[in-house]
């Protein structure tokens, strides 16, 4: 960029090739800083804009000394860019300004509450709006010629955008040729290249596009008028797009009318069912088979039984839980493991064991020498208690109601496999099957036979070793794994 | 009898859609059509394209493949007992209109829905049918928006992931009883096993995979749902309840409110009446403070005995009045846990306090310069030569604090 600078006595101008000139701006900047001249000694003007110095003598600017060197934050640079497309013609001073404060307060930026900074934040923020509004706006009208079709908008920036804003357009509409007409600059892509020209008038552009009539359809059909907030859409969509929106010729009769449709929607009485519906309904839905809301206890088989259980109303964890989560395994498992509840990714996949307290039980029962798939796995509680917590669940323990409430099902699953070993995992599955709170941790290792002749063994649950310390995880691992090896002892 | 001309069906189509209050357009991955010639993009937000005098933005051409629909929810204007106009799309008609509505700029994508015809399974094929000759006929880069059957197949819900940016299920009513009540085709469980299969299939797709060690893609922005409010009488408790149940065991993008709207031929099992819109807002209000301001969903409510927000002041500055003993917050030293609990600052006032008061020691002007309105503020911090003083503790504040009760735009 050829930068033109005019010295008068302690004054510099400055003179900029255009609107956008950042790299002008930039050079002429630093060489300012760098000899220390102060913002109120520069005036600031651009290639065919300078009505103030028209007449000042473009000057070299003063050379840079040597070895100097002008560090700024990256952040700065960035926001400079973005706010040399703003409007305000005080824009370059401002900047050289700040430019001039960062070299004493290095850490200016991250003052958020000072009031150059703050004002620099705002300027930055009004052209980025303006430029997503552009994006938002921009309505394309098709035409056709020589070479197939093109897609022509009329658009209004508020500030100088059009260069900045333009691969936007590229990326999104690669497959099109389009051009982009704006009073002071135009964008066109013609398939391959983008170009930068001119600003146009409104009367350059397509005056209407047959899809426009479909469009308005759309923003007709798609308003509640039950819902007016024309406030709401004001502070979005400001009337000064409006003269290039196509959609908003309607704008004012929608609003004029949607009393009187939102009242008549209201007041209408509700008429008989459409002459279809009854059809509907009749081959849809009379037949349709009803979840289960049997109780499980005539179920002849563990299949029966797991489907009687996913309506299970028994306690209230149904309510938050995704689902039932029944056990799993052969109806001929010699063994039965009974853990506490299900956890988030059992309530999630709908099956018992295959969180990360699953996955850790499946890799110790496997040293201990036990068959997986000749075991039949299940939980005391079969719905997942819980808190949530943000984007988290965190378990809660079940309570001895909802324990009880549930044992209604663990006896039949019980009832129905008739093993010769059950396996409690932890106090809650223990409570569940003996009926009543037995101290785990002192009672580990033994087996208690219940009235009925059931053999219920007692170990910790294997979530207890996923909440250790390493160094006591390895020592708690060796010993649940001696208590299944005593459990494949038992098991014959 | 002839088929409609495609306006009067897009007429149809997207008066049958526009109860649907979710219109995002964001989450998606980055992308855009240099390397494919063709069109679309999506970038790190969405962009709303006009507003309708709803104030609703409008970003997604959100239409319905068709509007004929076995299920017979009380609340639905497409309810099979409703005596509304019928019609129904062709998929190559929803691509057309797409395509024609992205090319001048209208839209950042589509957003469809169907009501359910025959089954689920052939619905469902439909819609993700669309949305295969979108991406793959048409090199479609923009935003697509698919609503899930919950009843469909696994194979079908896969195939809506590769091409869908988000998929939604929506929960309908904040508790199951409503369901049951005004949706009775409707089953509550299904509903939640669909949403616990979509967070199966995302957390799936962003582990890398062992071979490729690629991600694979299952709708990258998320799922998301909706519940009507108003419909029935359950209380903002309650719903709020439901809310932090859904983000908790989903890992919703997030839950949309819509207030329950009268709508053409309604049903006499519901109120008719004008849509609960500032119960709405409220009720976003305290969606955002469990999202972003730290607040436990119990909490919002503990100072209220019916469950029901304060309609006249929003939910923060509600709980703010009735828990004064831990401010005021002194804007130099709270942690930012505590700046986030005072009524009008938010997530990036906070951020600019944090920041700034690094170097220097703010004062009330500081804390003005960077948040939406002082006077809001003001009585619940204490800042560098400011205190509240006696303030706090007045019995007035609520109404210093509250912003004057203004007469609704309509009715």
């Amino acid at each position: 960029m050829a930068i033109a600078a005019a010295r008068l006595a302690t004054r510099h101008t400055v003179r900029l090739a255009s609107q956008t000139d950042f790299a002008g701006w930039r050079e002429a900047a630093r060489t300012l800083a760098l000899n220390g001249v102060d913002p109120a000694d520069i005036s600031w003007t651009v290639e065919g804009h300078d009505a103030n110095d028209l007449f000042a003598e473009p000057a070299q600017l003063p050379a840079v000394p040597a070895d100097a060197e002008l560090r700024v934050p990256r952040r700065f640079v960035d926001l400079a860019e973005a706010v040399i497309c703003h409007s305000d013609p005080a824009r370059f001073g401002f900047l050289y300004r700040i430019l001039w404060r960062l070299q004493r307060e290095p850490h200016l930026l991250s003052v958020a509450t000072d009031p150059d900074v703050r004002r620099l934040e705002e300027m930055e923020k009004s052209v980025r709006r303006d430029i997503h509004k552009m994006r938002a706006f921009v309505r394309f009208r098709r035409i056709a010629d020589e070479a197939g079709e093109r897609f022509v908008a009329w658009f209004e920036p508020a500030h100088f955008i059009v260069e900045r804003n333009a691969p936007f357009f590229v990326r999104r509409f690669t497959g099109m040729r389009w051009t982009i007409l704006t009073p002071q600059a135009t964008a066109d892509w013609d398939g391959t290249n983008l170009a930068i020209g001119p600003g146009a008038s409104k009367s350059d552009a397509p005056a209407e596009d047959a899809a426009e009539e479909l469009w308005r359809t759309y923003f007709r059909s798609i308003f509640n008028p039950a819902r007016l907030k024309v406030k709401a859409m004001t502070a979005e969509m400001p009337k000064k797009y409006w003269r290039n929106l196509p959609e908003a010729s309607l704008i004012p009769d929608l609003i004029a009318g949607a009393e009187k449709s939102a009242r008549e929607m209201i007041e209408r009485m509700p008429t008989m069912p459409a002459p279809h519906h009854q059809t509907v309904q009749a081959k849809h839905w009379k037949n349709r088979p009803e979840e289960s809301e049997t109780d499980g206890a005539a179920a002849a088989s563990v299949a029966e039984l797991r489907k009687a259980a996913a309506g299970c109303r028994r306690c209230p964890l149904w309510r938050d839980a995704t689902q039932t989560v029944f056990g799993e395994g052969p109806e001929n498992a010699r063994v039965v493991f009974v853990g506490e509840q299900p956890g988030d990714q059992e309530d999630i996949a709908g099956k018992p064991f295959v969180g990360p307290a699953g996955r850790l039980f499946d890799a110790i029962i496997e040293d201990a020498g036990i068959d997986r798939a000749t075991t039949y796995v299940t939980n005391a509680v079969k719905h997942f208690k819980f808190e949530p917590r943000g984007k988290r669940r965190i378990h809660a323990r079940p309570n001895a109601g909802e324990i009880e409430a549930c044992r209604w099902w663990i006896d039949h699953e019980l009832t129905l496999i008739r093993p010769d070993l059950v396996v409690a995992l932890g106090a809650t599955a223990a409570q569940s099957l003996l009926g009543k709170a037995v101290p785990i941790t002192k009672m580990r290792g033994q087996t208690v036979t219940r009235e009925d002749g059931l053999k219920v063994f007692l170990t910790v649950h294997p979530s207890y070793l996923l909440r250790l310390p390493d160094e006591a995880k390895a020592a708690e691992r060796g010993r649940f794994l001696a208590d299944l090896k005593a459990v494949k002892g038992l098991m014959g | 009898m002839p088929a409609p001309p495609i306006r009067e069906k897009l007429a149809i189509l997207a008066d049958a859609a526009k109860y649907d209050a979710s219109c995002a357009s964001s989450g998606a991955d980055r992308r855009n059509s240099l390397k494919s010639g063709g069109i679309g993009s999506t970038e790190a937000t969405g962009i709303c394209h006009a507003y309708a005098p709803d104030g609703r933005c409008i970003s997604l051409l959100k239409v319905l493949l068709t509007n004929f629909c076995i299920y017979d929810c009380a609340y639905c204007i497409n309810r099979s007992s409703s005596n509304v106009r019928r019609a129904r799309f062709s998929i190559d008609e929803v691509v057309k209109l797409t395509l024609d509505f992205y090319r001048r700029n209208y839209i950042e994508g589509l957003f469809l829905s169907s009501g359910v015809i025959r089954s689920p399974d052939e619905t469902m094929a439909e819609i993700v049918e669309v949305a295969r000759r979108l991406r793959l006929e048409n090199s479609f880069g923009g935003y697509i928006h698919l609503k899930t059957i919950p009843e469909a197949s696994q194979e079908l819900i896969e195939q809506a992931g590769l091409y869908a940016d988000r998929l939604s299920i929506n929960v309908e009513l904040p508790t199951d009883e409503g369901v049951m009540r005004l949706a009775p085709e409707k089953r509550p469980q299904t509903i939640r096993r669909s949403m616990a299969g979509l967070r199966e299939k995302l957390e799936a797709a962003a582990e890398p995979t062992l071979r490729t060690k690629k991600r694979s893609r299952f709708a990258p922005g998320g799922q998301s749902t909706q519940m009507i409010v108003g419909a029935d009488t359950t209380p903002d408790a309650t719903i709020l309840k439901t809310s932090a149940r859904l983000y908790g065991s989903y890992r919703l993008r997030r839950v949309y409110y819509s207030a329950f709207s009268p709508i053409p031929d309604s049903s006499a099992a519901l109120p008719s009446m004008k849509p609960p819109l500032m119960r709405e807002h409220r009720l976003y209000q305290a969606d955002w403070m469990m999202r972003f301001y730290g607040f436990d969903q119990r909490e919002i409510l503990a100072g209220r005995p019916d469950g029901m927000l304060d309609l006249a002041i929003d939910p923060k500055l509600a709980w703010a009045l009735d828990h004064r003993t831990i401010f005021p917050v002194d804007v130099n030293r709270a942690p930012r846990e505590l700046l986030l609990r005072v009524p009008g600052l938010g997530t990036k006032a906070v951020k600019r306090v944090l920041a700034s008061r690094v170097h220097r020691r703010l004062r009330l002007e500081d804390v003005g310069r960077v948040c939406q309105s002082i006077a809001a503020v003001r009585p619940f911090i204490v800042a560098e030569g400011w205190s509240p003083g006696g303030a706090l503790d007045s019995e007035r504040l609520r109404e210093t604090v509250a912003p004057k009760a203004k007469q609704l735009e309509l009715f």
